[in-house]
Order: C-alpha cells, then sequence, then structure tokens
C-alpha cells in the first residue's frame, strides 16, 4: 500500500449550483403522501460527463455534511468533506468520472428544508416541513440527475447516511445505477444508534429557545444544538482516537471557575458544539435524524428478498473501531446482497478512528474505490495492477 | 506459496474446474488462483479472505472478495449455489476444518481441497530419526511460525472421507515440481481431491 501514489490534484475553486423543480401544483409527493413544492436541491459536480454519460457518479453526504464535497469555495480555507478522496487521481478520479455531489430535503445547506420558506405561509416551515425519509431524499436527487440529463449512474456512493442513500438508489432505483459504494453505514438503525439519535434531539428541543421549532428571526436553539454535536462527536470517535487525540490533557487557558472545561476533550467538544450552530439548522437536526431513524431497508422482509431483482455491483467498506456503525451491519448488507447473487466485495480495515474513520482513512479507501470503479467501468476483469 | 508445487497444484486445479462455472475460493489469499480460473476457465469467481492486505490485492486485480472468517460459515450462501467451493491450502489453517468442510460441501456442488501432506517420507524421516517436527517443501514453516492448524496425512483424508460419507470423484498427488501417482501418502507433498456430499448425490 505504501507505493499507493496519493500525490494527486485538486479541482480547484468550485461553486455550489441549485436546481429547483417541484414547482406547485406539481409538487413531489413524499413517502407518507405529503406533498412538498418547490424543491431546491443544493450539488456541485466536477470532472466531465463523457459523450456516452457513462462516466457520472453521485456522492451522497452524512448529516451534517453538504453538497461542497471537495475543491475550494472562494476565499475558503479548508476544502470540501471529503476532498481527499474526490478529485484528479484520486479515488474518486475526476480525469475520469463526472462527479455529482448532492445535498439532500430536509437540510439546512441549500436545499429545501424546515428553515426554507412555505410558500403557503411566506413564513420558514419550521415544524410544517413535512416528515422526510431517505427514500424522499433519493427520490429529490433522481429529479436533479434527469435535469442532468443522466440516465444512468456509473456508481452510487457515501458514508454514514450517504451510505443509507447509496442503499436507497438500489432499492429504490436499480436500474439507475451500475454499482455503490456503501460506507460506514447500515441498512437499518438500531436501538443504541436511534438512542443516541433521540439524546441530540431531546438536548435541541430541551432548549427553551426551540419554542416548538419556530424561532427563525429570533434566538436560536443554540446551546441545544450544540449538546446535541456534542454527543455526535463523541459517538464519531474511538475510546482509542480520543485517547490518542486529547489524553487527560488540561487546557492552556483554564479558568479558575468551576466547571468551565479543564481537559482538552471538553474545550474540543464545545469547540464543535458552539461552531456547529453557526452553519447547521436545528429543526434540520431534528428531521434527518428522524429520517436515519426511520430508515429501513428491509422493511420488515427477509433478508434475501431486499436486493432481489438487482443487478449491481457493490463494494461494502467498514471500519474495525467504528461502534457506531459497527462492522456487522456492514456484514449483513453484503449477506442481503450476496443471498440476492449480487457481486458483492468486502473489506474491514483496520482503523482506530471509530465513526470519522471513513473521512480520514484515504489510503485503503482510495485503493479499493479506484480499482472497484475501474472494473465497474471498464468491465474489466482481470489485468495488470500496481500495488 | 509461491513454490513450483505451488503453481503445480493450482495447474491441476484449473483443470478440474469446468469452463463457465461458478466458483466460490475460501481462504483465497492474494487471488491469484482466481486469477487463473477467471482467464482460463472464464470462472464466475469470488473469495473469502480473513487477511487485510491480501483484500487489497484482490480488488486490485478486479476480482470480488469478502473479508471476513470462513471458520464462521457460510450463512450468506443457499444450499449448492456454487459448481465448486475451493480449499486451496487452507483448510490446515482454519479452527474447524470439520464444521468448514461440511458448509463448503453444502455451498458447492463439489469441493476441491488441497492440502499439505505431513506423512511425506522426508517429514516421517524427521520425526522418526531427527526427532523433530518435519519442515519440507509443502510444511516450509517452523513449529511456532507455522500458520497450520492442523496436520494430516493423504490417508487421514481418505479415511476421513469414508467416515463422513464424502464422495473422492477426483485425486490428484504432486511431489517435488511433478505429479506422483504411486504412493502418494508416502512420495506427495500436497493432496488435492474433488470431493462430493455422498448424500446428496443418494438424494437425487
Amino acid at each position: 500500500m505504501a507505493t499507493e501514489k496519493l500525490l494527486t490534484g485538486n479541482v480547484g475553486t468550485v461553486e455550489t449550483q441549485y436546481h429547483t423543480f417541484a414547482l406547485p401544483p406539481d409538487e413531489m409527493v413524499l413517502e407518507n403522501g405529503e406533498t412538498l413544492g418547490p424543491v431546491t436541491l443544493a450539488y456541485e459536480t466536477y470532472g466531465e460527463l463523457n459523450e456516452a454519460k457513462s462516466n457520472a457518479i453521485l456522492i451522497l453526504h452524512a448529516l451534517s455534511g453538504d453538497a461542497h464535497v471537495a475543491g475550494y469555495h472562494p476565499g475558503d480555507k479548508n476544502p470540501g468533506w471529503w476532498d481527499s478522496m474526490v478529485g484528479p487521481g484520486k479515488g474518486f478520479d475526476t480525469d475520469k468520472y463526472y462527479v455529482v455531489c448532492a445535498n439532500i430535503i430536509g437540510g439546512c445547506r441549500g436545499s429545501t428544508g424546515p428553515s426554507s420558506i412555505n410558500p403557503r405561509t411566506d413564513r420558514p416551515y419550521a415544524l410544517d416541513f413535512p416528515l422526510v425519509t431517505i427514500a424522499d431524499m433519493v427520490d429529490a436527487q433522481r429529479r436533479l440527475l434527469d435535469h442532468l440529463g443522466i440516465d444512468r449512474l456509473l456508481s452510487v456512493s457515501g458514508g454514514s447516511m450517504g451510505g443509507m442513500q447509496a442503499l436507497q438508489w438500489m432499492a429504490s432505483y436499480p436500474d439507475k445505477i451500475c454499482s455503490a459504494i456503501p460506507v460506514s453505514t447500515a441498512m437499518r438503525h438500531t436501538p443504541q444508534q436511534i438512542a443516541f439519535d433521540e439524546v441530540g434531539r431531546q438536548a435541541i428541543i430541551a432548549d427553551p429557545n426551540w419554542n416548538n421549532g419556530d424561532y427563525y428571526g429570533g434566538l436560536v436553539p443554540a446551546r441545544g444544538l450544540a449538546v446535541a454535536r456534542m454527543v455526535g462527536h463523541i459517538t464519531y470517535m474511538s475510546d482509542k482516537s480520543m485517547e490518542e487525540k486529547f489524553g487527560r490533557r488540561f487546557r492552556d487557558e483554564r479558568k479558575p471557575f468551576k466547571f468551565t472545561p479543564d481537559f482538552e476533550v471538553e474545550g474540543y467538544l464545545q469547540y464543535r458544539g458552539s461552531s456547529f450552530v453557526d452553519r447547521f439548522d436545528a429543526n434540520s437536526y431534528l428531521y434527518i435524524t428522524k429520517a436515519m431513524d426511520h430508515f429501513d431497508l428491509t422493511r420488515g422482509r427477509k433478508l434475501r428478498d431486499v436486493f432481489k431483482g438487482c443487478d449491481v455491483k457493490v463494494l461494502v467498506i467498514a471500519f474495525k473501531s467504528d461502534w457506531l456503525y459497527p462492522a456487522y451491519q456492514s456484514q449483513e448488507i453484503v449477506k442481503a446482497c450476496k443471498l440476492a447473487g449480487l457481486d458483492a466485495t468486502y473489506c474491514e480495515i483496520d482503523s482506530t478512528y471509530g465513526h470519522d474513520a471513513f473521512l480520514l482513512e484515504v489510503e485503503e479507501e482510495t485503493h479499493l474505490i479506484k480499482y472497484f470503479l475501474e472494473r465497474v467501468h471498464n468491465g474489466r476483469v482481470v489485468e495488470n495492477y500496481e500495488i | 506459496m509461491k513454490s513450483n508445487t505451488g503453481s503445480l497444484e493450482h495447474d491441476i486445479i484449473v483443470t478440474l474446474v469446468k469452463p463457465g462455472a461458478s466458483v466460490l475460493d475460501l481462504g483465497c489469499g492474494d487471488g491469484d488462483l482466481m486469477t487463473r480460473l477467471v482467464k482460463e476457465k472464464n470462472a464466475r469467481a469470488q473469495g473469502i479472505e480473513l487477511n487485510e492486505p491480501a483484500i487489497y490485492k484482490c480488488v486490485a486485480k478486479g476480482l470480488s472478495v469478502f473479508h471476513g472468517d470462513i471458520d464462521s460459515g457460510l450463512p450468506e450462501y443457499d444450499d449448492a449455489s456454487f459448481d465448486y467451493v475451493i480449499l486451496s491450502q487452507s483448510l490446515q489453517q482454519v479452527q474447524k476444518p470439520d464444521a468448514v468442510l461440511k458448509e463448503a460441501l453444502r455451498v458447492g456442488a463439489e469441493v476441491i481441497v488441497s492440502f499439505p501432506n505431513f506423512a511425506h517420507y522426508t517429514a516421517r524421516l524427521q520425526i522418526a530419526l531427527g526427532g523433530k517436527t518435519p519442515i519440507t517443501p509443502s510444511l516450509p514453516y517452523e513449529w511456532y511460525n507455522t500458520p497450520n492448524l492442523h496436520f494430516l496425512s493423504i490417508s487421514d483424508f481418505i479415511g476421513y472421507c469414508s467416515k463422513r460419507d464424502i464422495r473422492i470423484k477426483k485425486s490428484a498427488f504432486v511431489g517435488r515440481n511433478r505429479r506422483i501417482r504411486i504412493l502418494p501418502n508416502l512420495f506427495a507433498l500436497i493432496g488435492i481431491f474433488l470431493i462430493a456430499d455422498g448424500k446428496r448425490k443418494a438424494k437425487t
């Protein structure tokens, strides 16, 4: 692995784009029967769509992510959230593939969500926003791809909730994708995963500023959202990665008061919590975590029936220290694939980073994804390779 | 094993597989055998392997591989869902060879097994005369670093098959760079068997 070339380029300066559809009276019908429209979806694209339109890859983000997966927005110091994986010569090679990253409905990063203006009231939706599901998010993304003139995706990939969307693509539109790469994800949440989400939601709801979701234009439930994010961050790390990152070190700027953050880990969580408030809407956090909790690809069916009739090549990736989405959940995905006769490859990467590993273990992921995509793209089975 | 003994073993396994067959390679390693089966026999092959670096090599070769432990069974596969299940030099390395073989026979219409012969005459001499754990071309490890957990002879395996109602359909034996046709339990370094569940055949 050490010889793997990681010296690769960056997609450079990029801009988020927006596609609006489902204009009334042709609103989008959601899974629960309610309608939503108009719907705006934020997205970014990288690389060039080939003439046959056969090299498009859709990247899907996790709970707090956005359409900005790679490159830099003008004036930004940090690149997109998976810049290490998307770019010229990278795992998702933008020299070869046309990469689209789509945001989600229900979110707050440029797409229609609870903080958007409700055309019926001319005020933010707040809790009037309908409950959306992972399947609804995927339906909206398919409308975006129609707009971009892409009939069939070479691949669809994402980690965590992005992985759920990739799995949902397999279930909703199996004939629209050639392959899927779900990373650090699950076919459904366990009680433990729901429990952590519920703690986050209750922190928001318990914040007096939340005001039943009606806080737009006033004080936002910043404390509640920050605590939700703090809980989240604990679940994204591992015992070992926290030990390595913080140890029991004290902060430099300790104050001589009781119950101010003494330890580095406290300071880190507080910083993560408060900075999250600047870029995320508390109601979106509630809606999106609910969508994740309700996601159940099996829908009560037997495992062997989940991907029945689906002809998609699958690469499933999990990480050893990820206790939020443990490897056995990824193995269950593979099992469902195998029982349905799908071509599925699985790797459990040795990592100490916990759930965050899918953003950090770039070298291994690059290798797996690069060669997998090559096989899907070229239909090649065996050829010379470098390692 | 990259020895000539190993490549001759692969040669023989490749000839045992019918063109276009579906194959599950248990303990597929770097995927060398699967690569040959795909190239030479147009096989639809997939593998299971425990070693993470080996997984990366398989993926780089464009193979479909599952990172897992064959000792935990094959619950994701239906009965007779492969034409062949292959255990090339992996049976002696699993915790529960009996259980693994049973699963292999359930999932594969036929099973190809190869393993190092512990009763090779050089091994016998080393034990009987030298009083030492034998080291042979097919058992090249010291006692303290061997990946092998079980040591069996060709006679052991034949006896096992008759006890478990396993039908031996074909067998081949490999010595130093050549096939062995006489007294394989004495002269073969590796035994290769094509077997099937004796009971299943009786049913159909």
